[in-house]
């Protein structure tokens, strides 16, 4: 049975999500965020994140965006195969929501029309969207605004396969590093493990999205995502970069089959403000 | 240590501040960020005169959100200094007071930090909620076309700031890790 969607109602879904994204955390994070103010050693570092936890209230009681770069907005869908969208095409409806959410919730336009001559579209348009058929009779909306303080840390290494997990986790650790306080910390860090050049960047980037604290299900994947999270810790960047044992606040690795000449590594880095919201329609 | 400053910033308050110190600054700075600076540095380029007087002034790299009716601004935390380092050295001989920012600055910017006795400042990245309740005014002096990029006149009433890089050229970025750093 085929199942008829009006594309309005994507419209609708993005609007809100867009708005909701940039005001409050999702619970994973705002848990994620409350356990290291509780965890941090550092005496510096533990005042900044009492003030992260200040930040998270007066955005939602007053409707301020928890941080003022409200993003590009990356929107993930995934279409059920049985789903009849009507009403309009997808990717205008996508971004009429990107629109109406951005320009209604006073949001920051943050888009630039062409990336040289850089003349800002003024309603944050175009979204970044990735779609993916799936099966069912459902849409599957992901909203993620990714601020560019972060974005402009990732860094995508395409290792030699004799490198191997050493080589990957020096690639991880190198990105985080060099990112220091620029990507704003805690961070978290989405990985993206084979496919090709642009499957592993994409891999990374839906990382960020999974759920902080839930694991990879694969056994050595889970493994190198604990011991990259601690040896991160472990570089001292801290809160705000200013010293402390709270770097990031989780690693999700996502890998997928690759060429047997290749071993492509991507890490995306998010700031703290991790913005995800999944609706299903 | 807890110092209360006001702005625009003397050299003799700049000389005293500390990396590491915590610094409330009141008073009026302004806001430029990417493409603000790079007409500024055009301007330069051709000879020309800069839009506001940046003697002693303060420069935050920001770009707000839009305010809300009956608000000074919206979202109003800082963004990442380095894609100005380009363009701050020349500023810094010109006069600007002091930078406040976050993350990594070049060799270049240090320099020109310890030649003009000046200082950089971060405040918290990622809150920007927090930080515009200290903001008391905004007014746009230059470059309305550029939207949040404009340059925007704040005032500030004991806004938060750390010292990252004194005007000894000392560097909390790196002596802070260095405390906390467990990795080999």
């Amino acid at each position: 049975m085929v199942r008829s969607i009006n594309v309005e109602e994507i419209t609708r879904n993005v609007k809100e999500m867009c708005i909701e994204a940039n005001h409050y955390l999702s619970p994973d994070m705002d848990a994620a965020m409350k356990r290291a103010e509780q965890e941090e050693k550092a005496p510096l570092g533990k005042q900044i994140l009492e003030q992260l936890q200040e930040n998270l209230k007066i955005a939602a009681a007053d409707m301020i965006p928890i941080c003022q770069d409200t993003g590009m907005a990356v929107v993930f869908l995934e279409i059920g195969q049985d789903v009849h969208l009507e009403g309009g095409l997808l990717e205008d409806a996508v971004n009429e929501g990107v629109r109406q959410g951005y320009t209604e919730g006073y949001l920051r336009k943050s888009v630039v029309k062409d990336p040289l001559i850089r003349e800002n579209t003024k309603d944050n348009t175009p979204a970044i969207i990735h779609t993916r058929i799936v099966a069912g009779d459902k849409v599957k909306i992901k909203v993620a605004p990714k601020g560019f303080g972060s974005e402009n840390m990732s860094r995508i290494f395409m290792l030699k396969p004799a490198e191997g997990i050493e080589g990957v986790k020096n690639a991880v650790l190198t990105a985080v590093k060099d990112a220091g306080p620029n990507a704003c910390p805690p961070m978290v860090v989405g990985v993206g493990i084979g496919g090709t050049f642009e499957k592993s960047a994409l891999m990374a980037k839906e990382a960020l999205t999974r759920e902080v604290g839930k694991h990879s299900d694969i056994e050595y994947v889970k493994d190198l995502e604990e011991e990259l999270l601690s040896r991160i810790n472990g570089l001292g960047i801290g809160p705000g970069g200013l010293g402390g044992t709270t770097t990031a606040l989780a690693v999700n690795i996502n890998t997928y089959p690759t060429h047997i000449a290749g071993l492509p590594v991507a890490v995306n880095i998010c700031c703290h403000v991790n913005r995800h919201v999944i609706r299903e329609v | 240590m807890d110092k209360h400053i006001t702005a625009p910033i003397t050299k003799e308050i700049s000389k005293s501040l500390r990396s590491g110190d915590y610094v409330y600054i009141t008073g009026t700075i302004y806001t430029a960020r990417d493409a603000a600076h790079k007409r500024m540095y055009d301007i330069l380029a051709e000879g020309g005169e800069l839009p506001i007087d940046i003697k002693d002034q303060v420069i935050y790299y920001m770009g707000p959100s839009p305010a809300r009716e009956g608000r000074p601004i919206g979202s109003a935390g800082p963004t990442t200094a380095s894609r100005m380092d380009k363009y701050a050295p020349q500023l810094l001989d010109l006069g600007l007071g002091a930078m406040i920012g976050k993350g990594k600055r070049t060799p270049e910017v240090i320099d020109a930090i310890i030649r003009n006795g000046c200082v950089y400042f971060a405040a918290v990245g990622g809150a920007g909620a927090l930080l515009s309740k200290c903001i008391t005014s905004s007014e746009v002096v230059a470059y309305d076309d550029l939207g949040t990029e404009a340059i925007r006149k704040l005032t500030v009433e004991n806004f938060p700031v750390i010292v990252v890089i004194d005007s000894e050229g000392n560097n909390l970025y790196e002596t802070a890790i260095k405390e906390y750093c467990t990795e080999a």
